[in-house]
């Protein structure tokens, strides 16, 4: 097995002690003048990233020489249609899709599996697949991991794909994994950015880790395919045109395993709560809302914006608004157009949920607040007073 | 009738702060917390006991020795049992190589009634461990649960969050499932807890007490690697107003017509 | 930083506690101090967490622990909210009667009860009878196999929350003070009923309500002692009680430390944190020196009695007297260096203030602890 170390060099390291102070694992200390590794090091290199004497190496034995499977070209992206829509995010990953399709000098596959799914797949080409592949059957027409894994795993045997796309939604979220471990293959959740590294044409995966703290870049270097999920609205689909493409029917041949799964009934929550994910708009209300009476004047600026309505985590440990709508590391990550944080501190476990809007909006009585640090537009005043007013000015507007 | 929690030891990313100036982690006396998920996966798992009166419910945690404490919070909340799986030759694993030793650690158990995960780790917000457990072990998964409706020895009832709502889904145990915070209020340790877990000591498995294959644990059983690690992209903070609500008021709607949104 | 040497269970009581109060108290306590709504549920997760079990002996289904490991708990959860605190403080405080005097049904019958996490109180105070203890009314007549209840009981903390009450009545009007007797009278009892809560400046997530007892008729089996005890059980009771109230304006005290020393770093004025002025740091340092040795005291007392050192009324009183008045003190100081922001409910010193206060009068007032200390302290000395 390879040995793996991190390694002090002792002749540049002047025991400044910043290693100690950044690695998040309690893993190096300086003693003695001089930084030690502990043994729960896991080599996540933040320290040698932050040593500024270059006294931290992450020493690597050199593997044996490890084959990279071989026969694997083409991107696939993986399609999601919920009660009966095709989903915006399936046509948005065509779009980064066909970007590395050029780079690499091949073409995106996309495959869709469910019931009476085949009118999706002429939208899917249009937005820039060259190939659909449908798996169309009753079993199929609502998601079940264990059977939807089977069938993508036995799309990715037979096409063989290098890279594999999907959505970082809740079914992606439970079906790549899945995947990724029954071809026994590396998956990098969330991705935020995507590029083909010219030389080895290995795909350069790069998402955010604690709790979007820091940025890693990730490469899959011996396993195929290179599975990855984005986020919703991270990218923006192509805008659709008439393409040729070809409509690749696959056989399920339903199966008994050796467990039974089922989805016995499915749930629509209607109103606020609905895609928080998906809106345009979002008002989100934190601690300085106060109560759960008080949370209607978020639902009020939301209405006349038809916008959905998000909370802080403070907001919802409070029990003001129900979890649904945190948003944030432990609750939702969104991307509107435009967010709205009202009463909203803006810790950085709330900001990693939020901070790629593209337009933020931040209403606080404090002016020290840390979210106007990202804020395009700071309101410092009392969201008391501002809501209401800039409700009835939006009427006035709205009414001319 | 085991029902075995898989828990991580992660560091409190709320401590864990960016320094703008240096692009690097400052760590303020950064502690090692429980996994936030994973308290909620210890209390439905003690929940699933107590509501049937059935089961003996596991902790099961990899990582360094000092994991240890994380599997004497689980006993202190009230688990039966405790196990760290512990060897330099697990470090270094991606979500694939610690998927598949945990799920080499649970063949050693026994397959179980269920199998308890919490929705994802705090440090590496992947999600990936729990169905990619469940697909070693060739068991049913059901994610992102909300809340279990039934459960009983054959099979398990429940409520998964999905983007437009909920499911209710049914599969026959054993099963993997990961949970939400909504799913319950973890209870805080008890004092007979506390003292329980002052006395304990955890079972620690290592590689040679496991039935592991070497290609797929830590390092070399990792298909992924972090090849670089920098600062996120700072958003600087924009225009910023005070005034009278009304001056406040227009400032905004003259921005949403701007925008196009009105 | 000071080490107090405590136990590994006395340490494992103090964290547990403290968790109680940063994870489930905080969040909550302005919202219990503005409805005045009783914390319901932090009672259960104290309950589940084992606190009530810390004062109960062993053979009744507690830890055994002592006032040492009570003043911990009490101490902690008041530095969350005091209001929410005496919940527990003043459960344990309704205990007491019982765990001195009680006889072993009665202990048998109760002590498990409250170990589980039922609330309990204590009722002395009438309405003509507050420092004056001794002018109480209330009458408790025997008739056959029961004692008969009449009167109003007022100002009782868990009033109309608690399923248990002790309660000090009249057995021998003509007696005075030593015609009293105390009596364990369980919520439901026919003729036990409570007046409306009263509307409190400060601890307002405690229950305060008038008890009132009209043709209350309970077993003769619940008789706490003897007849005629009344007195020296309820001021045996408060030996024993007092330095949980010194613990409660610890707690109040010490959150107010921390609020206003955060501040105070934070706070910028001409340029710098108000900090650095010598102002501040004088009533800084002011502040910490009264809490520090009004702690050791408490905790020298606590320890003093968990020893078996029964003759205590002399330091009971002071610890009661020392902490309630540095918990007001610091409390008015920590609003001070708030300045505007202080005054503000939003920010939370101005609500430990009013907490604050009430430890200088109620199990007690600081004017009777005073008399108390001076006299025990003419005997002591030849």
């Amino acid at each position: 097995m390879p040995e793996r170390e991190l390694r002090v060099i002792k002749e540049n390291c002047t025991g400044c002690g910043v290693c100690e102070e950044v690695c998040p694992y309690n893993a190096i200390g300086v003693i003695n003048g001089i930084a030690v590794v502990k043994d729960n090091c896991v080599f996540c290199g933040i320290c040698v990233e932050s040593c500024a004497f270059e006294a931290l190496e992450l020493y690597e034995e050199k593997p044996e020489e490890r084959m990279v499977p071989e026969g694997y070209s083409g991107v696939m992206t993986y399609a999601e249609v919920l009660n009966g829509e095709l989903s915006r995010v399936s046509l948005e990953i065509l779009s980064i899709a066909r970007e590395l399709a050029k780079k690499l000098n091949t073409n995106v596959t996309t495959l869709l599996i469910g019931h009476n799914i085949e009118k999706h797949a002429k939208a899917l080409i249009n937005h820039g697949a060259d190939k659909v592949i449908v798996v169309d059957h009753s079993e199929l027409n609502r998601f079940i991991d264990e059977k939807y894994a089977k069938i993508f795993v036995t799309a990715i045997e037979q096409f063989k794909p290098e890279v594999v796309i999907g959505s970082a939604t809740a079914v992606g979220r439970a079906l790549f994994p899945r995947v990724a471990a029954l071809l026994k293959t590396g998956l990098t959740a969330d991705c935020t950015e995507f590029d083909i590294e010219k030389e080895t044409r290995l795909l350069l995966q790069t998402r955010p880790a604690f709790g979007g703290n820091i940025m890693a870049t990730i490469k899959t270097e011996f396993t195929r395919p290179q599975m990855a999920t984005v986020r919703p609205r991270v990218f923006k689909p192509l805008t659709p045109e008439e393409r040729d493409g070809e409509i690749i029917k696959l056989e399920y041949e339903p199966y008994k395993e050796s467990f039974v799964k089922q989805v016995i009934d499915v749930l629509i929550t209607e109103g606020e709560t609905l895609n928080l994910e998906d809106a345009d708009i979002i008002v989100s209300g934190g601690r300085g809302v106060g109560s759960k009476e008080n949370f209607k004047v978020i639902f009020d600026l939301a209405k006349e914006l038809n916008a959905a309505v998000g909370a802080s985590r403070a907001a919802v440990d409070a029990g003001w608004i129900p979890y649904a709508h945190q948003v944030g590391q432990t609750g939702k990550t969104v991307s509107p157009k435009i967010y709205i944080a009202c009463g909203i501190s803006g810790a950085i476990q709330h900001q990693v949920g939020m901070r790629s809007s593209d337009f933020i909006i931040a209403i606080n009585k404090d002016p020290e607040a840390p979210i106007f640090d990202i804020a395009d537009l700071g309101i410092v005043g009392d969201l008391f007073e501002v809501i209401p007013v800039l409700i009835k000015e939006i009427k006035k507007k709205k009414g001319e | 009738m085991n029902i075995i929690v898989c828990i991580k030891q992660v560091p409190d990313t709320q401590d864990v702060k960016m320094d703008p100036e240096r692009g690097t982690l400052i760590r303020e006396g950064v502690k090692s917390i429980v996994n936030p998920f994973d308290l909620y996966a210890l209390e439905e798992g003690i929940r699933i006991k107590e509501r049937t009166g059935k089961g003996t419910v596991v902790a099961l945690t990899m990582g360094p020795p000092q994991a240890e404490e994380a599997l004497k919070e689980a006993i202190a909340m009230g688990v039966d049992r405790g196990i760290l799986i512990t060897d330099k030759a697990f470090a270094g694993a991606d979500t694939l190589a610690t998927s598949y030793t945990l799920a080499k650690a649970i063949e050693k158990i026994g397959l179980p009634w269920v199998i308890v995960c919490g929705r994802q780790a705090i440090d590496g917000d992947t999600a990936q461990v729990g169905p990619e457990l469940a697909a070693w072990l060739d068991v049913p998964q059901i994610t992102y649960v909300s809340k279990i409706l039934e459960i009983d020895e054959k099979k398990i009832k429940a409520e998964r969050l999905t983007d437009y709502g909920y499911d209710v889904v049914e599969a026959t145990v054993p099963c993997v499932i990961t949970v939400n915070k909504e799913i319950n209020e973890p209870r805080l340790p008890s004092l007979r807890g506390m003292m329980k877990a002052k006395r304990f000591k955890p079972e620690i498995w290592d590689s040679s007490s496991m039935n592991v294959d070497g290609r797929y644990i830590g390092l070399e059983g990792s298909p992924t690697r972090v090849i670089k690690i920098f600062a996120p992209p700072q958003k600087s903070g924009g225009e910023k107003h005070e005034g009278t609500p009304e001056e406040l008021a227009k400032i905004i709607v003259k921005k949403f017509e701007k925008l196009k949104i009105i | 930083m000071i080490d107090y040497f405590l136990t590994e269970e006395e340490e494992m009581i103090k964290e547990l506690a403290r968790k109680i109060a940063e994870e489930k108290i905080k969040a909550k306590r302005a919202y219990y101090d503005e409805t005045q709504e009783f914390p319901w549920d932090i009672v259960k997760i104290m309950a589940e967490s084992d606190l009530f079990r810390i004062f109960i002996p062993e053979e009744y289904g507690g830890f055994g622990g002592g006032v040492m490991s009570l003043t911990l708990a009490i101490e902690e959860l008041s530095r969350g909210c005091a209001g929410i605190a005496l919940a527990y403080a003043g459960t344990a405080l309704g205990t007491f009667p019982i765990l001195l005097f009680g006889n072993e049904e009665q202990k048998k019958k109760y002590l498990p009860r409250i170990a589980e996490g039922e609330l309990a109180a204590f009722a002395l105070t009438e309405a003509q009878a507050g420092s004056d203890a001794g002018n109480i009314r209330t009458r408790a007549e025997k008739r056959g196999d029961y004692y008969v209840l009449n009167g109003t009981k007022q100002f009782i903390t868990n009033g109309g929350e608690a399923g248990i009450y002790t309660v000090i009545a009249l057995t021998n009007p003509e007696k005075g003070a030593r015609g009293a007797s105390a009596f364990i009278v369980e919520k439901g009892t026919p003729g036990l009923r409570f007046g409306k809560k009263e509307n409190k400046l400060g601890i307002r997530a405690s229950a305060t309500r008038e008890v009132i007892f009209q043709d209350c008729k309970i077993p003769k089996e619940n008789l706490l002692g003897k007849e005629g005890m009344g007195f020296i059980i309820a001021m045996k009771t408060f030996d024993y009680s007092r330095p949980g109230v010194a613990a409660q304006a610890l707690g109040i005290a010490q959150a107010a430390l921390e609020e206003a020393t955060k501040y105070a770093k934070e706070r910028v004025q001409f340029g710098v944190p108000i900090a650095n002025f010598q102002a501040i740091q004088h009533m800084l340092a002011d502040m910490v020196i009264k809490l520090e040795a009004a702690r050791a005291l408490t905790y020298h007392v606590a320890r003093n009695i968990d020893k078996g050192n029964t003759k205590i009324t002399k330091e009971s009183a002071m610890v009661k007297c020392l902490a309630s008045d540095v918990a007001m003190e610091v409390t008015l100081n920590a609003v001070q260096i708030f300045g505007g922001y202080g005054y503000m409910k939003e920010y939370p010193v101005e609500k430990l203030m009013r907490d604050a206060k009430i430890t200088q009068i109620y199990e007690g007032t600081n004017q009777i602890m005073r008399n108390i200390i001076a006299s025990q302290l003419l005997k002591e000395v030849k």
